[in-house]
């Protein structure tokens, strides 16, 4: 009888290698766009076709769609403000240590505009002088691009 | 079995044991960090419309409320200008005309407190969009006081 000659065959894998070279360039992408908000307010913001950048970690007031206000100075966590005199306090120890420090609105599309003209009020008073209303860029075509009037070629826009 | 054979079969057990090193588990590791990390980013928006007040310096007061343009805004797309009822593609126009003669001409949005905060912002991105140096946003007591130069009624 003749005996069958034993022949070791490959066993089937997947290769993974190359995997975890996929998953790093992930994480690097997640590492570099993650950025760490003391304000974590959930609001709706408006559009815009004009965005400026602003400051590094701004003190930020919030202004959420039932009027709630909601502060942080860039370095601790936000907490809803008292009042608006309890605002003007936090806003003036922020200028008193950091004279130009820039102070952002992020304000939700749907507020009524007298909550966001009080605290615009009590900033101003409180002698803050660079302030940012935060937008989202708008895809389409906004209100603003809508409106505007053609521009002759080489004209500012 | 012949001394040829032997070594010829333990150099055959050699070749089938390749080193390696165990990379499989490292794809674990990997996707567990970035399950952390899309949980725990954020996408803020860092940009906006940004404005600095004026410093106030009583000696260099040029208020010249005439030959500001006046944008009252009374709801989402209800705009008064200087007294007249626009829609934002003829503000867009009538501000473009007026300011180009005239490039650091004010322009004061007054909003009405029952508006929504967006269609302040709609105007305000048109006239960055128009490129008006000089914006005013008044506030409501900015408003009283300045009752008296006639801008608002």
């Amino acid at each position: 009888m003749k005996k069958r000659a034993y022949r070791s065959r490959p066993t089937p894998a997947i290769p993974t290698a190359s995997m975890a070279d996929i998953a790093f360039l992930l994480i690097i992408f997640f590492m570099l766009t993650t950025t760490f908000s003391r304000d974590r307010t959930a609001v709706s913001l408006p559009d815009s076709a004009n965005r400026d950048q602003v400051q590094e970690e701004p003190a930020i007031v919030a202004i959420t769609g039932d009027g709630t206000v909601v502060f942080t100075d860039g370095e601790r966590p936000s907490s809803p403000v008292a009042s608006m005199d309890d605002l003007r306090q936090q806003a003036e120890d922020v200028v008193s240590v950091i004279k130009d420090k820039e102070f952002v609105i992020k304000a939700d599309r749907e507020v009524r505009y007298e909550v966001v003209d009080q605290v615009l009020e009590e900033l101003r008073t409180a002698g803050v002088r660079n302030i940012g209303l935060l937008t989202v860029q708008d895809m389409t075509s906004t209100v603003a691009e809508q409106a505007a009037p053609q521009q002759p070629p080489g004209g500012s826009n | 079995m012949s001394l040829r054979s032997d070594r010829a079969s333990k150099y055959r057990r050699r070749l089938q044991n390749t080193p390696e090193i165990p990379t499989s588990s490292m794809a674990d590791i990997a996707f567990l960090l970035i399950i952390f990390f899309m949980l725990t980013a954020v996408f803020t928006s860092k940009q906006g419309l940004r404005f600095a007040y004026p410093e106030d310096d009583p000696q260099d007061r040029d208020v010249q409320p005439l030959e500001a343009i006046h944008v009252k805004i009374q709801g989402s797309g209800a705009y008064l200008v200087d007294k007249q009822p626009m829609s934002i593609e003829e503000l867009g126009g009538y501000i473009q005309s007026r300011t180009q003669a005239a490039p650091n001409k004010p322009v004061i949005i007054q909003t009405l407190p029952d508006v929504p905060y967006a269609a302040m912002i709609d105007v305000f991105d048109l006239l960055k969009t128009l490129d008006v140096k000089n914006v005013s946003i008044p506030t409501k007591s900015d408003i009283e006081r300045w009752k008296d130069f006639g801008v608002f009624q």
